[in-house]
């Protein structure tokens, strides 16, 4: 981790209130699971066994249903995404765009994990 | 403008496809059909008549169906034949008196068996062959005789022999010529023929004249044949040739070849320009067509003429030139062909002869005199060569190479000499039977198709005889091929291989998870696609725990939460219940847990319960109730085995011949858990009334008073395909070892999300093949698929089980990871009786109440 991110972060830290939702060990390695942030449901996935993990809305706004975090993680090309469980339209985690629908925009959710603790702010 | 009408007399194969050819056309409003038949029942398939004693029934052999005409707006008539012609009228006159105008009358009456005038003809048990009434003869007669004769040693007398044969009777063949097959073979092909069939237990005699029956001392008949000897037997079939139906036109004076046969100009008129005549029953060029490809033909060149002289006024485009009439099929599970001139009669041809007395193999080609085209040839023991020989025939091409070669054996490491399919001009005709050309079949690949499945769909072609499907498929991949597709079977971007190729890798390699298979074999991170596939995989190999820690980014949509998820995202439940047989005490437990938990409940299609509407968090309840009380996940959720369906049986129906119950609930029990390349259901019927539909299944069990029949590869749901007869008359033992061979086969060889329907279509060679590997062992591999099986059945575990004994599987069961609540957005009505998700003008209504409440 660079300076300039260590100083952003603490930043950031400073700025707003980061919140615990889970443990990393509570998201199986490619696997998703949905917490409640703020009266938000949350899409959090692990990538692979890694300490990365992604953040969107898990609302699938085609399906109509609160279910993204139930999909399989994968990639498509240099992006990762998540399928969804119902229609199989992929979402790109780092973004929220549907890639069947460019004009399809999920929420995004800035996450970090400190300590084995997911955290989102 | 009103319709033109067009009567058809007779409804066998050949009228069929005459009124297909019509009500599918582009003009088929300006037409109306109408047909009669004397049988009792519509057009089916008289060529493929012998599997009525494998097991076959008449619907299996029907060719359309009372709802297809009337869908097709055809008007038939069953049981009532056409008896008078007014041509002055344009009027015909039915037995019952009926009596109905055409614009064009079409007759289409096929032909009857010949009986040779021999003293003593007429008794009972003295029979023909020909109409499924005289199948159901042949079968009563069967029962009580215990030997058989057939006279008539030809192509059908053949088939006949193994229609008795398979009725358990010892059969005898008797023919006048010196050998079998007279018209279609030459002697050394005769020969051969006849001693394969005599290896078969069929005794044949011939240069037999049959002077009279008489009435015998150790059987019922004694036949005396015209050079003192006898042959004793219960019953005769007679097959000793076709007479063309020309009765109707005899009687009102249409014209008639001096030997009978209705005659007919190129575009398949009689001598009165408004009546047709096609099939058997035509005389063209003094000669009857006694196949069905030129019947077939004839349909289509009297349609096209009709439409021309009714509709379109203009010039007919097709006509009549002849047929060929080489013919390549299996007696008595002997592959026999015969091409154009296999007598050799062609002033100046000569011959090359291949003979292996060990391999019985006896090959036979008529090339002309300076060596260059091919005339005719014939082949017993072994006809793969058939379709190269009989294109360079028909297309009167120069024989590639030296001849001999088209009919050596293929020498370790060379192929045998084939045709070039990119050598046949686009008119040479491919299917015989649909009549599809090389021309056809390329339209159809430009058209979109890249699968055996497609192409058949498309054209037809190979779904008559399948005699033609090698050579569809080469012009097909290389239609493809000069298209420049390069033919993708990627299973997606992350592996560059199929299903199968996939399973062979792991297989080979070992694998036990999916890293591994990403890392020595993939790129990327894998994908809603790949990963499933090599989960499933895996598991069909290893069986293990689904939601392992390795394997469960693997699992799909509904596998890894192991229940079927709905619109939603709430599941639905459906225990086990083998065989579809279920206690009170079990059926009180699912009552009451629906009960409670105000689960939607339905009946399913496979004889089990499904619960609906549970939320994430009440899984692990209620599977706890359930697994309590008895029941086993039922693998709803799974590519893998549903329900094996059953009948009540023997136990309790005044019918069954078996106890299907048992057996349904011993086959379930015996798959449950088998991860395969997409959901398996089997059906267990207790006898052949086939209450359990198992013929639509994927495995079909039917209950014989001598065994159980094996029936594979149906389905139901989109795409319907009746299964096909595998295997009869089997054992308990031979049975389930069968179906383990065939059920690890397709789960090494199928291709993603493939059911067996599609996967037998694709598979080369089809049933045949399947047979040769698994009945066969021509692979060799026979005895590890039933090791991977039985590893599979060992390993069974309930997933619900295992789960409910893993605290740390079960914290995924929640909606929320850190909260206890449940998902908001599940809004349900009531209907009937019961909840079910609201729809979206519901759900407006539901919110704006529950606002105004609060």
């Amino acid at each position: 981790m660079t300076l300039l991110n260590t100083l952003n972060n603490a930043q950031e830290q400073s700025q707003d209130k980061w919140n615990t939702v889970c443990l990393l060990d509570d998201i199986a390695p490619d696997t998703g699971v949905c917490a409640l942030y703020q009266g938000e449901q949350v899409a959090l996935f692990r990538i692979g066994d890694s300490d990365q993990v992604f953040a969107i809305s898990n609302y699938d706004p085609l399906g109509e249903a609160n279910v993204l975090s139930r999909g399989i993680v994968g990639s498509v090309g240099e992006r990762l995404v998540v399928a969804s469980p119902l229609y199989k339209q992929h979402y790109d985690l780092a973004t929220g765009e549907c890639l069947e629908d460019s004009d399809l925009l999920l929420k995004t959710y800035r996450v970090r994990v400190v300590e084995q603790q997911v955290l989102l702010g | 403008m009103s319709k033109k009408r067009i009567i058809v007399v007779g409804n066998g194969m050949v009228g069929h496809n005459f009124i297909n050819t019509l009500a599918t056309s582009e003009n088929s409003s300006e037409f109306e059909l109408v047909t009669f038949s004397e049988e009792p029942r519509l057009a089916y398939d008289r060529v493929q008549l012998s599997k009525y004693f494998s097991g076959y029934t008449a619907a299996d052999l029907a060719l359309t169906t009372a709802d297809d005409y009337e869908r097709q707006g055809v008007v038939f008539t069953l049981n009532d034949k056409v008896v008078a012609i007014n041509s002055h009228e344009k009027t015909i006159t039915t037995a019952s008196g009926r009596k109905e105008g055409y614009d064009k009358l079409v007759l289409a009456t096929g032909s009857y068996p010949f009986v040779p005038p021999i003293p003593g003809k007429d008794q009972d048990h003295c029979l023909v062959y020909r109409t499924i009434e005289d199948l159901e003869a042949i079968s009563a007669s069967a029962a009580v005789s215990k030997t058989g004769v057939v006279v008539g040693g030809g192509l059908l007398g053949l088939e006949a022999a193994n229609a008795l044969k398979q009725a358990g009777l010892e059969t005898h063949v008797v023919e006048f010529a010196p050998r079998l097959m007279a018209v279609q073979l030459d002697e050394g092909g005769g020969q051969l023929l006849r001693r394969k069939i005599e290896d078969l237990g069929v005794t044949v005699h011939t240069e037999k004249n049959t002077k009279e029956i008489v009435v015998g001392q150790e059987c019922r008949y004694r036949m005396n044949f015209a050079d003192g000897s006898f042959l004793e037997t219960d019953m005769i079939l007679f097959s000793a040739g076709i007479r063309p139906q020309d009765e109707l036109a005899r009687q009102f004076g249409l014209d008639l070849g001096e030997r009978g046969g209705i005659v007919i100009n190129d575009y398949c008129q009689t001598s009165d320009e408004d009546i047709y005549a096609i099939g058997e029953c035509a005389l063209w060029d003094n000669k009857i067509f006694g196949l069905v490809a030129p019947g077939y033909q004839m349909a289509k060149v009297s349609a096209a003429h009709i439409v021309s002289s009714l509709i379109t006024h203009e010039e007919p485009a097709l006509a009549f030139k002849g047929a060929d009439m080489s013919t390549k099929l299996k007696l008595l599970g002997v592959d026999v062909a015969s091409i154009g001139d296999a007598h050799g009669h062609t002033a100046g041809s000569q011959s090359y002869v291949f003979n292996d007395d060990i391999a019985e193999v006896y090959k036979r080609l008529i090339v002309s005199a300076d060596g260059k085209k091919l005339l005719g040839a014939v082949l017993v023991g072994e006809a793969e060569a058939y379709g190269t020989l009989l294109q360079l025939m028909l297309n009167d091409m120069d024989i590639p190479g030296n001849p001999a070669a088209l009919i050596l054996p293929a020498v370790d490491g060379e192929a045998s000499v084939g045709l070039g399919v990119a050598a046949l001009p686009e008119t040479a005709q491919i299917c015989s039977c649909f009549d599809v050309t090389k021309g056809d079949l390329a339209a159809a690949v430009q058209g979109g198709c890249c699968t055996m499945g497609d192409i058949k769909d498309a054209t037809k072609a190979s779904t008559g005889c399948g005699g033609c499907s090698a050579l569809v498929k080469q012009v097909m991949d290389a239609e493809l091929v000069a298209l420049g597709v390069e033919v993708n079977n990627n299973l997606c971007e992350h592996f560059a291989y199929t299903r199968a190729e996939l399973a062979d890798i792991i297989r080979v390699k070992g694998y036990t998870t999916f890293a591994q298979v990403l890392q020595g074999h993939g790129k990327g991170h894998g994908c809603e696609i790949c990963k499933p596939t090599v989960g499933s995989v895996l598991a069909s190999f290893h069986n293990e725990y689904i939601l392992k820690d390795e394997h469960i980014g693997l699992q799909d949509t509904n596998d890894i939460f192991l229940g079927n998820m709905q619109k939603d995202g709430t599941y639905s439940i459906v225990p086990r219940i083998a065989g579809g047989e279920i206690t009170p005490d079990k059926l009180i437990v699912l009552g009451e847990i629906a009960k409670e938990y105000d689960l939607y409940t339905k009946i399913t299609g496979g004889q089990r319960i499904d619960l609906f509407g549970a939320q994430l968090h009440e899984l692990p309840q209620i599977w706890e109730r359930l697994v309590a009380a008895g029941f086993e996940t039922g693998h709803a959720y799974g590519k893998s085995l549903r329900t094996v369906k059953s009948c009540v049986g023997s136990t309790w129906c005044r019918y069954g011949v078996l106890d299907s119950v048992s057996m349904a609930i011993a086959l379930e029990n015996r798959y449950k858990g088998l991860r395969a390349p997409h959901k398996i259901k089997f059906a267990v019927s207790g006898c052949t009334r086939e209450c359990a539909e198992a013929q639509s299944k994927d495995i079909g069990v039917i209950a014989t008073e001598k065994g159980w029949n094996l029936y594979v590869c149906g389905n139901g749901g989109m795409r319907p395909r009746h299964a096909d007869l595998f295997a009869t008359e089997l054992d308990d033992e031979t049975l389930i070892k069968t179906i383990d061979r065939v059920l690890m086969f397709y789960v090494r060889t199928a291709d993603r999300l493939q059911r067996t329907s599609v996967w037998m279509e694709n598979l080369e060679g089809g049933l045949d093949y399947l047979r040769e590997v698994v009945v066969d062992d021509k692979l060799g591999i026979c005895s590890e698929l039933e090791d991977a099986m039985t590893r599979v059945v060992s390993t069974y575990q309930c997933e619900w089980k295992t789960t409910l004994e893993n605290p740390e599987k079960l914290k995924r069961f929640q909606h929320f990871i850190n909260a206890d609540e449940d998902d908001s957005n599940l809004l349900y009505v009531r209907e009937r009786g019961q909840r079910r998700p609201a729809t979206a003008t519901e759900r407006i209504e539901l919110v704006n109440l529950s606002s105004v409440q609060n």
